[in-house]
This record gives C-alpha cells, structure tokens and sequence, in this order.
C-alpha cells in the first residue's frame, strides 16, 4: 500500500511542475502584465515600473520562474491584491465554510443517489426507474445557479422556511475556533448556533448536491443493472443464499466501485459549483472569495487556488484508490 | 460489424426494410440515423433544438425590440417592475433596465447558441488536432501531448475558462475562446484513446500490408473510425457549454452593456429583485435549462444509436 501511495505521488510531481509552468506564463500573459495586474489600468508607468522592481518582473523569465517557485515549495503563495492579506490565510478562514457546504451537498447527494439508483435498477423500466432518468436528466440540465434561485425563491422568500442567505444569523453571537460554523456550536454547546448554521446550510448544500446527485443516481442505476445479471449472482441465488445477503454482499458491494470513482471525480464539478452557489446565497465561502477574485482580477488568489485544488484533487484520487482495496478485495491483491 | 448489413451491402439484393432503400447499405451512420428517426428522445431533442435555432436566426424578425433597447425605461420604478402581461405593448413585462423582456429573451437565444457552437466546434477541433497527434503518432508525441491534457484537467473546467476568459480580457469572444480552449483536453483525450481502441484492429493491419503510410492510415482509417463517441461527446458538450457560458457571463465575465440580451447577464441582474420579480430569473434559465436539455437527450440518443451492443435491436 505504501508503495502504492509513494508513485502516485510521484507521478504527480510532474504534473504539478507543469501546472506551475503554466500558471507562471499565465500571470505573464494577463493584459498589461503583472504589474498592471497587481495595480490596476489606471496605474502610472512610474508606478508600474516601481512594482516591477519591487517584485523582479524586469529580470529574466528564468529567474523570475526560480524565485516564484522557491516560494511555492515554502508554502508561501502570494499576497491577496483585493484583501492584502497572504492568499494561505485568506483560504484558511473560508476553505472550512466549503467544506462544510460540500459535505451538507455530498450527503444529500450519496444519500439520495445510491438508494434511488439502485431502486431505479432493481426495478427497471417501471416507475422508479422512468423517474430516476428524469430526474438526472433534470440534474444535469439545469444550471446549479438558476436551481439556486429557485430554492431561494421558494423555500426563503415565497414560504419563509429557510435562510435566504450568509452562514449564520448575525444576531446569533456565536464562539468560533474552527471556522466550521456547525461544529464549532457542538463544542461549545451553543446549539442554537449549530442549528442556525446547520439551517443556513441546507439550501445551498442541495442546490449544489443536484449535480453530482444526477451522476450518482445513473452510475448506480447502470452498475447495479450489469452486476445484477452477473454469473456470480445467479451462483448465490442458486445455493439458496438469503435475498437480503445477495442484495447487499454481492449487488450493491460489487456495483460501488464505479460510484466510488465517480464520486471522487466530482471535486471539479462541487468546486466550480461551489462558486456559483456561494455567489448567489452571499455564502461566505472559498467559492465566493475567488468569485471576488474573479471579478477583480485577484490573480495570486486564482492561481495560488488553482495549484491547491490540483494538490486536493490527487489527494482525492488516490483515497479512492485505497477505498477500492477496502470494498473490493481483488483490487488489494493486484 | 453488424447483423443488419448482409441483405444490403452493394444495394445488389433487393432490401426488404423500405427505410435503407435509398442508400447501398447501411453504414454506422446511417444506421445510427435511421435508429434515432425512431427514438422518441432524439425527437424531442432535435425538435427543442429546432425551435431555439429558429428563433435564433429569425431574432430580428420575432423580436418587437433590439437586444440592448430599453423602450420602457419610463415604466419601471425601484420597487416595481411590471410582470407579463401587466402592461400594454410588453407581453412578458419589463426587465430592471426598462427593456422589454421577451426581446431579450429571444436575442438571447442568438447569443447563447452562438457561443455554445462556436465554442464546442472550437473545442473540437482543437482537441482533435491534439487527439490525432497523440493517437497517430504515439511514442514521444504522445507522451508530451497526454502530460500537457493531464495538467490542463487538473484545473476544474469552469476555473480554467475563467483563466483563460481573463487573459482575453472583457469580451464575448473572450467567453466563447475560453470554453472552447477549456473543452479541448476532454476531446483530445477521448479521441486519443478511441483511436489506440482501433489500432489492433485487422483492417489496420491490412493496411499496413497494403504498405499505405502512417499518415494515409490515421487520416483515412484510424480517424474516421474513431470519430463515434467524440461526436457524441461533442453533442453533449453543447449543453454545458451552452451553461458555462450563462455561469461566466452570470459571474460578470464577457463585457459588454449591463442590459446585454444573454441569458447568464439576464440571471444576474435578476438576483435583486428575486422577491418582487421572480420572473426575471426564471424564464432566461428556464431557457438555458431547456437548451440543455435539447442537446443532452440528443446526445444521448446518438449515443444509444452508436453503440454496438444494442445496434441489432
């Protein structure tokens, strides 16, 4: 197993090399280039000059890669030019309201998705099934954002059930340590704060959990229905094994590889997803952070972003990968 | 390939099915067509697709107004703005800038589906050019091209269009080059290993003993062959498109005047006035929804047409 982890992290140092390659010549290439991007349009070009001294911008390409990827490895990513603060702290106060709002969506997401794919399998081409196919159709189509707002329009404008937006009633004084809004009022024992996070949470979490809901829901269907028939099963159903041992030991664990795999392969979609939703709930995320950043051109931000991401989603495979061997013995033997 | 050639093949026999009498024979694609004529899914699709790229191409005639006008600027209040048919003249009502709108929703079709073909085709060609390198090639070639798609997926989709839209700068075209650019490792990837999928094929080999070139044999043989599940991929591929591009101009990229006819521009000034306007959002994304949804069924209809395992049914 460790060998296992040891290449795959190997095999990822290249790809990263080349992500920050990339990543340097994109910051070079922004209109006006880098100084212009850190002071604006309307900066002078004594001002400019000034910043490219300060920062090296005059001195060769080479260089100028060397220093910033010194500083990369350092873990030092850049200073926010919209904040001012350093882009690692700036993550380190939102990153845990995403993962709050992923985990709520995922939930929703796996919850829904497996029992109701396998259902949609078990009993194929009736009325389960049909539904199932509409409603990933639906997941699919529909755009996060404007499925945003309609769960915003319904659930806190029209009927009033829910938060409309932010993370927390402000009026709620609440003690936070972890910056998990949710937790934080578990520790403390304030569960009037935890229940108002918790409520602040659900509209976003299921507007964002539709999509991956809709991938889950037809990779489950098309698993279970192909492992269903599989010689193995009519084996088990031959010795007489009980209904109920069939179904779970032998359908739903060999039908969950794929589902495992494609639920890792979602990170992209929840991230992106993440960005439009915390936009539309005034969620104050990771997501609304590089919205901002989108939108002023906050490019240590989007970068320094970018190479976190591509660092998580490794991580991400690769504990898929070890899940395999958990559900699937054979994979552990290979 | 198929049980459905023998009687067929040469239009020779006298074909029972009236269906393939045109042609001499059925080949995968016309197989592929004749099976999605039946499929009531690929109807609805390519019928949903029809209609917005008719009203698309006949905006300036359907419109009552020009995408950016704003006829009723003098009707509208900051707390009130009126809804369909609360006022002469403007059957769906009046939008926050005062412009009318069912023109914007109409303009808005012309600029949605311009970017998602635009951008899809971009994409797609870009992305095989790649994938023929990669596939053809093989060895070093493909070395390189397939590290280069592995970093550029390492970066979610929507996160690399939106690099890419802001070393453009603010412009449509910036929108449309940035999805297309964002779409290319998918397609290079998915070309490139349907490619290596046919290369031990025996046709191949009988190529090669014909002593035909390695160009000859990828571009005449290897491609066309391989082309099945890109197109596919590429009909799907319209759909998101068609949503990345209303999530970039709903996150304020693309440029351009406020009021601008998209669809994505139309949801975001729509944010404010969710509680006395809710029609706002809800009829341009119902649009982009319903757009999406043509292209998905559509694609997933050529999909089922093409693959062999349920072509003899």
């Amino acid at each position: 197993m460790l060998r296992v982890i040891g290449k795959r992290i190997a095999l990822l140092i290249p790809t990263l090399f080349g992500l920050s390659v990339l990543l340097f010549l994109w910051v070079r290439s922004l209109p006006g280039g880098p100084a212009t991007a850190l002071l604006g349009e309307k900066a002078t070009p004594e001002a400019v000059a000034r910043v490219n001294e300060l920062y090296g911008f005059d001195r060769p390409l080479l260089t100028q890669y060397f220093t910033y990827i010194g500083k990369l490895l350092q873990g030092d990513f850049g200073v926010s030019i919209n904040t001012g603060r350093p882009v690692l702290e700036e993550f380190a106060t939102r990153f845990p309201a995403t993962v709050e709002l992923t985990i709520v969506a995922l939930i929703f997401a796996i919850g829904i998705g497996v029992p109701l794919g396998y259902a949609a399998a078990r009993h194929y081409g009736r009325f389960v099934d049909h539904s199932s196919v509409v409603l990933s159709l639906i997941g699919i189509t529909v755009p996060v954002f404007f499925l945003a707002f309609i769960f915003k329009y319904l659930f806190a404008i029209q009927w009033s059930i829910l938060p409309p937006d932010g993370r927390q009633n402000p009026r709620i004084n609440a003690t936070h340590f972890t910056d998990f809004y949710v937790l934080d009022g578990l520790l403390t024992g304030e569960w009037d704060a935890a229940w108002d996070a918790f409520l602040h949470l659900i509209l976003p979490g299921l507007a964002l959990g539709t999509i991956p809901l809709a991938i889950i829901v037809r990779i489950t269907r098309a698993s279970v229905l192909e492992t269903q028939n599989a010689d193995y099963v009519r084996t088990a159903r031959a010795k007489g094994l009980l209904e109920r041992t069939i179904r779970g030991r032998f359908i739903l664990r060999n039908a969950m590889l794929p589902v495992v795999t494609t639920i890792g392969l979602q990170l992209g979609l929840l991230i992106s997803g993440a960005v439009l939703t915390e936009t539309v709930f005034a969620f104050n995320g990771i997501g609304r952070f590089l919205r901002d950043a989108i939108f002023g051109l906050d490019y240590p931000v989007l970068q320094g972003f970018i190479i976190f991401i591509a660092i998580l989603y490794a991580i991400i495979n690769l504990l898929v990968d070890i899940s395999y061997s958990i559900i699937d013995p054979r994979v552990r033997v290979q | 390939m198929s049980a459905i050639l023998p009687p067929a093949v040469g239009g020779s026999a006298a074909p029972t099915d009236p269906a393939i009498e045109t042609g001499g024979g059925t080949g995968l694609w016309k197989d592929a067509f004749l099976r999605l004529r039946r499929n009531p899914q690929a109807i609805a699709g390519a019928v949903i697709i029809g209609l917005f790229l008719l009203v698309a191409l006949l905006a300036p005639i359907l419109a009552p107004y020009g995408g950016n006008e704003l006829p009723g600027r003098t009707e509208i209040t900051p707390t009130t703005i009126p809804g369909p048919g609360e006022i002469g003249g403007y059957p769906l009502g009046l939008d926050r800038f005062g412009g009318d709108l069912l023109s914007k929703l109409i303009w808005g079709a012309q600029a949605s589906l311009l970017i998602g073909v635009v951008s899809t085709a971009l994409g797609l060609a870009g992305g095989m050019l790649l994938g023929v390198l990669a596939g053809g090639f093989g060895g070093w070639v493909d070395n390189v091209i397939m590290r280069f798609v592995d970093i550029l997926l390492s970066v979610p989709n929507l996160l690399l269009a939106v690099s890419i839209a802001a070393i453009l700068g603010q412009s449509p075209y910036a929108i449309m080059i940035a999805i297309g650019v964002s779409q290319i490792p998918i397609f290079a990837r998915l070309l490139r290993s349907s490619m290596l999928s046919q290369r031990g094929s025996d046709y191949i080999l009988a190529a090669q003993t014909l002593g035909l070139s390695r160009g000859t044999i990828t571009m005449s043989h290897l491609l066309p062959n391989s082309m099945g599940p890109v197109i596919v991929q590429a009909t799907l591929t319209l759909a998101t498109a068609v949503i990345d591009a209303a999530a970039l101009s709903f996150l304020g990229l693309g440029g351009g005047l406020p009021q601008a006819a998209e669809w994505g521009r139309m949801l975001t000034y729509a944010q404010a006035e969710l509680s006395i306007a809710p029609q706002l959002a809800f009829l341009p994304g119902a649009c982009i929804a319903i757009t999406a949804l043509g292209f998905t069924l559509l694609g997933e209809s050529l999909r089922e047409a093409l693959d062999p395992k349920t072509r003899q049914k």
